[in-house]
């Protein structure tokens, strides 16, 4: 019985493997609208009545981890947006549209993600996208929105392929690894004096992405890099911190996201490694501190670079953090400012487009107006270059002072700094 | 000899202990020798640093690192073993029955530090009370899963149950995932700070630079488990349910000619199967400090794997396994990057673990120490 059965099994297990990465299948409404009209509808009834008669529906899709261990910046995201639409949607509503938000939940998942792209495309009403929080599943996922013409706003994408393809429909409110991970290796170099860097990174496009880029600049300032592991484990890292220990590096950064990062940290200085932790945008989560406890403010201490910096790094959200508390029962985590921001640049884009084409504008009109769009948001200001960077983008450095969750807001700005966005170039 | 042989002291307890301590230093003195001669092969490759050098330097931690998840892969194997024994079928929702131990295990730990007791009590009572809530409750769940997703399959062929298992596997990992988000709201169940057993006994070692550390909760994992081992050693062996457990995974069929309850000796091996599960899913808890309803998968993936290279059916075979995995994960996580001058990191680890465990399969389909109910199918 044996070869049979071992056979089967064998598959079986692969099977299960696959089975498992694509996780429950897209939980969220799927709109079940005549998904052929990939245009918008022409709903052109001599439009130029009076206010109050309806124009139509228009939806805004969000796209980000409402479920699973990234749901806290995720839902961060979505509800950034929501308030957005809330307080600043009385324009189009007053032109005669319904504006709706239409949240998907992509799971941190690029399956799930790109499968959510061909529902959202599939319905004509959404004119304009916010998402998503993982690089590697926005990428896949805005190969749908390309081809549909749909307008995506990224308020947390910081791989630099996001806008680099030259996409006219792909635009972020952030800042680029390409920027961030030399600045934080700088930061590492010249301000911690560090002289040797073990580099660790979560195998997705956007931890390796970063991981690459400091590694890059390390070995151009002659900072030795002592190891380059990726790593999937999120519970016991033993196996990869004995090394780590005895090879005795300044600095570990790690390139991911906090609720691995939190368990390897605690773990490393739990087997007696001294230096300093460093990160990027992905350990500004709360829940860091839960998790690594006072590893972060022990020995070296840990600094994070960022693309979305605190509350106090803006003047101008001082409002928004309270309207948010007071609507969600809790402070703005990072993002959901630069949320606000990118739904605000949809609905600007949304009406200019609509005003411009007198009824009810085309995605295609839209995403030509999102480039025309310039503000003065929550983050700073606001406009878009030729391939959908901000000209100028903003990158903080923070050190951690908190060990648990609740004193993540005293973590202290050390640095800011002001970066063109390199455009199309490495 | 004999009668030394057939002293209970000795079978059930000096045997069993023996048996575990010639595995793990067996293993281990294995994989060391084989580590320390391919320094050498590879010694020319690293220019940085002397690689005799730095691997000797690591070497003891590397083992221990290796024997403490290898002893959680053991006692999850048992689980998947034992059932295959009496049911030849693979449950794959094991590993959820152990992530359900784990995230039972910290919770009552959160529970007793929402009413403030935690810090008063005694550490290892806390960790005491955790695994045995885990283990009721896992082994509890285990039996309804019997119930509810595997008897009515009895006489249905052996794919039938094994896609049934998979299905559970995921109904679970889902309906943890509700459960949680209705009662916490969080998706991470992160262990509560409490106790000593974060640090370590630093142990000197003549004529090594690096003196070995031990976590004190690793060396809890090892502790209980190796008290498991024994405990279900004495069970399966020295015990009337032991005995009738034996008998139903030789031949079900006479089995029950000859007065056994068939029915209720199989819901007995789900207990005990489900139990261990559940006091493992505690220990691992305590080590990776934070759990989600997805945790279970891989280490019940690797377990599963270990209890195949040890012999699918076979109870020693599953200890040996796991050992024997978890060792193989520690090397080559530890040693790739050294070796290669960076070329492959940890992050191959598990590609070369598991090509090593195929070398062996090829050579002895059978697992390492053989399958002892296979003959009747």
């Amino acid at each position: 019985m044996n070869k049979r059965l071992f056979a089967l099994l064998s598959l079986l297990v692969v099977a299960s493997m696959a089975l498992a990465a694509c996780g429950a299948p897209a939980a969220t409404e799927a709109p079940a609208e005549a998904p052929a009209a990939t245009e918008a509808p022409a709903m052109t009834e001599a439009p130029a009545s009076s206010g109050g008669e309806s124009m139509g529906t228009i939806k805004i899709a969000t796209q980000s981890p409402l479920s699973g261990g990234q749901s806290l910046l995720g839902v961060a995201i979505k509800n950034g947006a929501e308030l957005a639409l809330e307080q600043l949607g009385g324009d189009l509503r007053g032109m005669g549209y319904d504006v709706q938000l239409a949240p998907y939940d992509d799971q941190a998942t690029p399956d799930v993600g790109v499968a959510n792209a061909k529902n959202i495309v599939a319905d004509p009403d959404i004119l304009c996208g916010v998402g998503h929080l993982n690089s590697g599943v926005m990428i896949p996922s805005s190969e749908e929105y390309h081809t549909a013409n749909l307008a995506f706003v990224s308020p947390a994408n910081t791989n630099p392929v996001v806008t680099t393809r030259g996409y006219a429909e792909v635009n972020r409110v952030v800042g680029r690894d390409d920027v961030q991970a030399p600045a934080a290796e700088s930061f590492a170099f010249n301000t911690l004096g560090a002289k040797s860097v073990y580099i660790i990174h979560d195998k997705t496009a956007y931890g390796q992405g970063v991981a690459e880029f400091f590694r890059g600049a390390a070995e151009a300032d002659g900072l030795t890099v002592v190891a380059f592991e990726g790593t999937e484990e999120t519970a016991n890292f033993d196996a990869i911190v004995t090394p780590l220990v005895a090879a005795q590096p300044d600095v570990v950064f790690f390139a991911g996201i906090y609720n691995q990062a939190g368990v390897f940290f605690k773990q490393a200085r739990d087997a007696g490694f001294e230096g300093t932790f460093m990160g990027t945008d992905g350990m500004d989560a709360s829940d860091l501190a839960d998790i690594a406890g006072d590893a972060l403010t022990t020995g070296g201490g840990m600094y994070y670079t960022t693309v979305a910096g605190p509350a106090s790094a803006y003047p101008a959200a001082a409002q928004f953090a309270s309207d948010f508390e007071a609507k969600f029962g809790a402070p703005p985590e990072p993002f959901a400012a630069q949320a606000y921001d990118s739904m605000h640049v949809c609905l600007l884009a949304i009406q200019a487009a609509a005003e411009a084409a007198g009824g009810m504008p085309t995605r295609q009109q839209v995403a030509e107006a999102v480039r025309q769009v310039t503000l003065d948001g929550l983050t700073g200001s606001i406009a878009f270059d030729d391939i959908g960077d901000l000209p100028t983008a903003q990158y903080f450095i923070l050190k951690v002072n908190a060990a648990t969750k609740d004193d993540w807001g005293k973590n202290e700005i050390v640095d800011i700094l002001e970066v063109a966005s390199p455009g199309m170039g490495e | 000899m004999k009668q030394i042989a057939e002293n209970p002291v000795y079978k059930f307890f000096l045997f069993p202990i023996g048996q575990i301590i010639v595995f793990s230093l067996g293993a281990s003195l294995v994989l060391s020798l084989i580590t320390v001669l391919l320094a050498y092969i590879f010694k020319f490759n690293v220019t940085d640093f002397d690689l005799v050098e730095r691997t000797l330097l690591i070497l003891p931690q590397v083992v221990i690192n290796g024997l403490t998840i290898g002893f959680v892969y053991s006692t999850i194997a048992l689980g998947y073993t034992m059932v295959y024994g009496v049911l030849e079928f693979i449950n794959f929702s094991h590993s959820e029955i152990f992530m359900v131990g784990g995230i039972v295990g910290i919770q009552l730990m959160a529970y007793f530090e929402h009413i403030g007791v935690l810090s008063t009590m005694n550490e290892y009572l806390v960790i005491g009370l955790a695994i045995i809530l885990a283990m009721a409750i896992s082994g509890g769940l285990a039996v309804t899963v019997e119930r509810v997703a595997y008897k009515p399959l009895r006489g249905a062929p052996r794919l039938v149950p094994l896609i049934s298992a998979i299905g559970m596997s995921f109904f679970l990992q889902d309906f943890v995932r509700l459960i949680l988000s209705l009662t916490t709201g969080e998706f991470n169940v992160i262990l509560p700070k409490f106790g000593t057993f974060d640090e370590f006994w630093v142990i000197a070692i003549p004529a090594m630079a690096n003196p070995l550390r031990i976590q004190i909760k690793s060396a809890i994992m090892v502790g209980v488990t190796i008290f498991m081992l024994v405990l279900l050693n004495f069970l399966v062996n020295g015990t009337k349910v032991g005995k009738a457990i034996r008998a139903v995974a030789q031949d079900r069929s006479s089995a029950s000619l000859m007065g056994i309850n068939v029915n209720q000796i199989i819901s007995i091996t789900f207990l005990i199967g489900g139990a261990l599960g559940g006091a493992a899913g505690v220990l691992f808890a305590l080590k990776a400090t934070k759990l989600d309803p997805f945790s279970g998968f891989f280490p019940g993936l690797k377990a599963f794997t270990a209890a195949v290279l040890g012999g699918i059916g076979n109870l020693t075979g599953a200890l040996l396994g796991g050992l024997v995995l978890g060792l193989l994960e520690a090397f080559s996580a530890s040693y790739l990057g050294i070796f290669t001058n960076g070329a492959f990191g940890a992050e191959y680890k598990d590609i070369f673990a598991f090509a090593i465990l195929i070398a062996v399969l090829i050579f002895r389909p059978s697992g390492l120490l053989g399958e002892t109910v296979g003959q009747k199918a």
